[in-house]
Formats: C-alpha cells, structure tokens, sequence
C-alpha cells in the first residue's frame, strides 16, 4: 500500500498529507481560479520536526464591498481581490459599488489542527485603515445561511481565538464537524466508499467550508 | 501613555484573595492568592473584579509590566511565562476605562494581541471547547463532551469556575473521559475506571494503555545565551517572544521502559534534545556541526519539573479541569 493511501484516513488527514493537499489545492485554485489571486504556503520556519516541512495556506487582502442594500440574498457576494499592490484600479463593471460603501479586507489561512487532525479556517477581517473588524460587522459579510448558524450556535461555530503562529486575535471555523463532512464527501463520490485522494482532500473540505465565508470555486477543481 | 478615565479604590480582603490597592496614575493591585493556579486567569478577574465594577460594558485588563494578561491562558502559565524567577507577591497593573468606548485602541487597550473578554460566558465556552479539543485527542471524538447533559455540563463548569474540586471530581465520572495510566502513574485517577473508547487510547488486557494522545499546550520561551540563575533571565516584553504550541503528544509505552517528561518534550521539541550533540548524523552538508538548543526549565503551573519524572505521573496529578497539561518551556535557542 502505498504511504499516500494512509495519509486520509476516516476523513482525517495526516500533517504529511495536508502539506501534499496544500499544494494540490493552490496549484487547482491557481489554474481554476483566475477572478483571485493564488493561495500562498508559507512556511514555518522554526518547526522542524524531524525534518519535514510545516505551513500554512494563505489567501490575504481579498476585498469585500459591503452594500448597504442588506446581505445576498443568494450566496454571491461581490468580492474581488487587490492583490496586486501596484494594481491602483479595480474593475467596476464587475462590482456593485455605492459611494457609501466601505471596502473590508479578509485574509484566509488554511492551518492544520494537529488535534482534530483537519484543515482548519482561520480569517479575520480588516478595515483600509487596518483596524480589525468585530464579527458584527463581519457578520454583513458572510452569507445569510452562516448568519443564521451563528445565530445559534455563537459560541461554538465560529470562534475567536489566537491564530496559532501569528499571536494575534483571528476568527476560526469549528473543526468539529470536518471529519463527517469529508466522509460523507468520500462516500458520496465512490461507490466502493474509497478514501478521498489526498490531491483531492483540501479541494473538497474548501467546497463546504469556503460556502461558509462566501468563497466558491469551480467546479473544475474538483476533478 | 494610557488615556481614559481610571478608577482608584481600596479593595479588601476576600477569601480567595488578598489585595491591597493603591493608586497614583495607575492601578496597582498586589495579588496574594491561596488559589491552585490552574484556575483560568478570566476566573481571576472575574473574582476581582466582583467589587469593582458593575457591568461589562467596562474594559478591563491586567498587565504585567506592560505585557497584556491574555485571559485564557491559566493563570499558573502567565506566571511562569512572565516571571522567569518566582515573584511573590505578583504584581499586576489593572487598567479600567469606565465608558464604552468606540475605538478602544485609543485607549491604550491591547486589541491587537488580546481578544476581548465578555464575562462569564466567554470564559465557559472557552472551556466547554478546550475540553472537546481534548476529549477529541484522548478519545479520538467529543462524544462524551457532546452527549453530557446541558446541566452537567453547566455543573461541571460550576465547579471549575469555584475551585470547587470535590464537586468536579463527582462530576468527572459523567464526563466518560478515557483514563491514562501505566505502572509509573502511582496515583488513582480521578477519572472514570478504564473504559474502551477506541479511538486514540488503546487499552490491553491487563488494563495498561498502550498509545494514547495527550493534549498539551505548550508555552516555549528561547534565550540565545546560557544563564547560571534564572534572576539573570531577561523579562519579556512582548508575546511575540513566546512561542505556542497546541500539539498533542504521542505517548508511547513500551514494557518495561517509562516514559518520561524529556520523551515528551522532545517529542515536541526535537531540536532542542539536549546533550545530542554528538556528530551521529546530525553534521551539516558542509560539514559544521550545529549545537542543538537545550531545555533549560520546565514548569507547569509554578512547579518545576525534573525531565526524568515519568510523563504518565504529569499526566494524572497536573493536568487542567479541561484536560490539558499546560507546560511552560524555557530553552537556550540552538547556536549556530
């Protein structure tokens, strides 16, 4: 059996495997994706352990325009990137745009739970200025159907914690329903109820997670 | 440098807690606790703060010269992070700003490191989700977290929240929690007898686990140069200094050989395994050696620990209410 068949395991992975996954997946974001910029894996510099690489996905300075006409009302929201510092102008007839409105920025890491043994979400949301934004105000940015889990479950859905490497107070997804997602991915999608391939893992935990912070991808990726 | 309006008061003393407050720009308070410090620091200010002030709408927070009190780590682990050489009493500086305030930041109040703490449910659901992180690893899912009743679980937290140890430990059996223990542990655990999980912990015939996972948070502070005593330790001035861990370990018993506190930490520190520095492998591709780090101090909650102390003993006698061994590391960084 090859050492790849054992890295997802019951809809875990292992830190070996999402480092393979990690990769999979910008690399599929990157072909696919083309209306955001490319997912970056940034190293960790300090963990050696025994050699083998550890990192994060990070997905930084997507913007956000929020429209004072209330939240979608289908999931789609106008999001667009400025990842190009040079970049000095956005594409308008892509967005909806009201002199009102005030552009919140969102960054996206993708950091390993070596506890739940899952990808997790960690985002956080910024003003131009800088200042971090309150899950109030996040909350006018995330699709309704996430408004509404909040809603009732504050407390153990999405969390304020410190981002594990960055010091610092982020947002997170719960992890704890991850495991069942993934599962229920895997078996839906092969008859004999085969593991998903690890090149697949994050690709498929993102097509249900992304859906809770209003990122979509393609159904290319998928393939 | 800190603006807003401040309170000044004398504070008396209380059973958990003897302080004397006096105040010229700032607040100071001399904290004298009877308290096991693995009470959650969000316990400590919701304690003290009893007599002060009337609501949350009030920001507050502590500070250890200068360096923000994060509210959810324990108490015991602030102490041992921030004072690399015992202080007691253990002064803090408490800050108030008795008005809302749009923009804290302007206050002076630390939004960018700490994360806002409102009141007694922040600190439960903190717990409540500390402890399924660590009944995910011990166990292998939060089963016995989830299928505990809405009011055992409030009693639970109760308990924590009061220092309230006999009352916890009738509740622990509630909590199913699988039990680790081999022939180096010496104590009965308070937890459930043995039960099979599956999972994470394996369990053989005589009783004994074989494997299990062990939540650990660990706290690592590194200092480039050797010190003789921990009075000439600089303090830290910021978190940035402290490097975090939330990484389980992977206990492994093997008959006849314990386990010990050093296994442990170089499981999770390997390139601080001390006295390896011999050339078995370990040469650079251009043939210069590099000296690996060494632990230099390990404390959980004050006490410090001999590295040679059996890891299944930490494990039964130190752990937190939520199940998590937080271990404060202090290490010389590796030279090159």
């Amino acid at each position: 059996m090859d050492s790849a068949g054992e890295v997802v395991n019951d809809g875990k992975i292992t830190l070996e495997g999402f480092t393979v996954a990690a990769r999979a997946f910008a690399d599929k974001w990157k072909r696919h994706n083309l209306s955001f910029p490319p997912w970056s894996w940034i190293p960790l510099i300090n963990r050696t352990m025994l050699k083998k690489e550890e990192g994060y996905l990070s997905l930084e300075k997507i913007i956000i325009l929020s429209s004072l006409e209330g939240s979608a009302e289908e999931e789609s929201l106008d999001v667009t990137a400025d990842w190009s510092e040079k970049e000095e102008s956005i594409d308008h007839t892509v967005l909806v745009q009201n002199e009102e409105d005030e552009a919140h920025y969102y960054d996206y890491h993708i950091v390993y739970s070596a506890s739940y043994m899952v990808p997790m979400l960690y985002f956080r949301g910024y003003s131009s200025d800088g200042k971090p934004l309150s899950l109030d105000v996040i909350k006018r940015d995330l699709p309704s159907s996430s408004v509404s889990l909040l809603l009732e479950s504050k407390w153990t859905f999405i969390t304020q914690e410190e981002h594990p490497y960055l010091n610092r107070p982020w947002f997170k997804l719960h992890p704890c329903g991850t495991e069942e997602w993934i599962k229920l991915l895997s078996e839906s999608s092969s008859s004999d109820g085969c593991q998903i391939p690890v090149e697949l893992y994050l690709v498929s935990w993102f097509s249900v997670v992304g859906q809770v912070v209003g990122l979509k991808i393609p159904r290319e990726m998928l393939i | 440098r800190r603006e807003g309006r401040r309170r000044e008061k004398r504070g008396e003393a209380n059973e958990k807690a003897a302080m004397s407050m006096y105040g010229k720009e700032q607040f100071r308070c001399r904290f004298i606790s009877t308290n096991p410090k693995s009470l959650l620091t969000a316990l400590l200010l919701l304690s003290l703060l009893q007599g002060f002030t009337s609501s949350w709408e009030d920001s507050i927070w502590f500070d250890y010269k200068g360096v923000p009190l994060k509210w959810y780590i324990p108490t015991g682990v602030l102490f041992d992070l921030l004072c690399a050489e015992s202080e007691r009493p253990w002064n803090l500086t408490v800050t108030f700003l008795s008005y809302i305030s749009a923009s804290l930041a302007s206050f002076g109040y630390p939004s960018n490191v700490l994360i806002p703490c409102e009141g007694e449910d922040s600190a439960k659901w903190n717990f409540v989700n500390s402890l399924k992180e660590a009944a995910y690893i011990i166990n292998g899912n939060c089963k016995n977290v989830m299928n505990m009743s809405q009011s055992d679980q409030e009693d639970l937290w109760t308990s924590v929240m009061n220092g309230d140890l006999d009352a916890y430990t009738r509740l622990l059996p509630k909590l199913k929690m699988g039990n680790i223990e081999d022939e180096f542990s010496r104590k009965e655990s308070l937890s459930s007898p043995v039960s099979r999980q599956g999972g994470g912990t394996e369990i053989d015939v005589a009783g004994q686990v074989k494997t299990a996972r062990i939540p650990v948070r660990l706290y690592v502070r590194s200092v480039s140069q050797n010190f003789e005593n921990l009075e000439d330790v600089p303090e830290i001035d910021t978190w940035d200094e402290i490097s975090y861990m939330n990484r389980p370990v992977e206990f492994l018993k093997e008959k006849g050989k314990c386990f010990t506190l050093r296994d442990a930490m170089e499981s999770l520190l390997p390139e601080y395994s001390g006295d390896r520095a011999q050339t078995s492998g370990e040469e650079e591709a251009d043939g210069s050696q590099e000296t690996r780090g060494e632990i230099k101090l390990v404390r959980i909650q004050g006490i410090e620990l001999k590295l040679e102390i059996p890891f299944s003993w930490v494990v039964n006698n130190l752990m937190n209410p939520e199940f998590y061994l937080h271990i404060s590391v202090l290490v010389i960084g590796p030279q090159r």
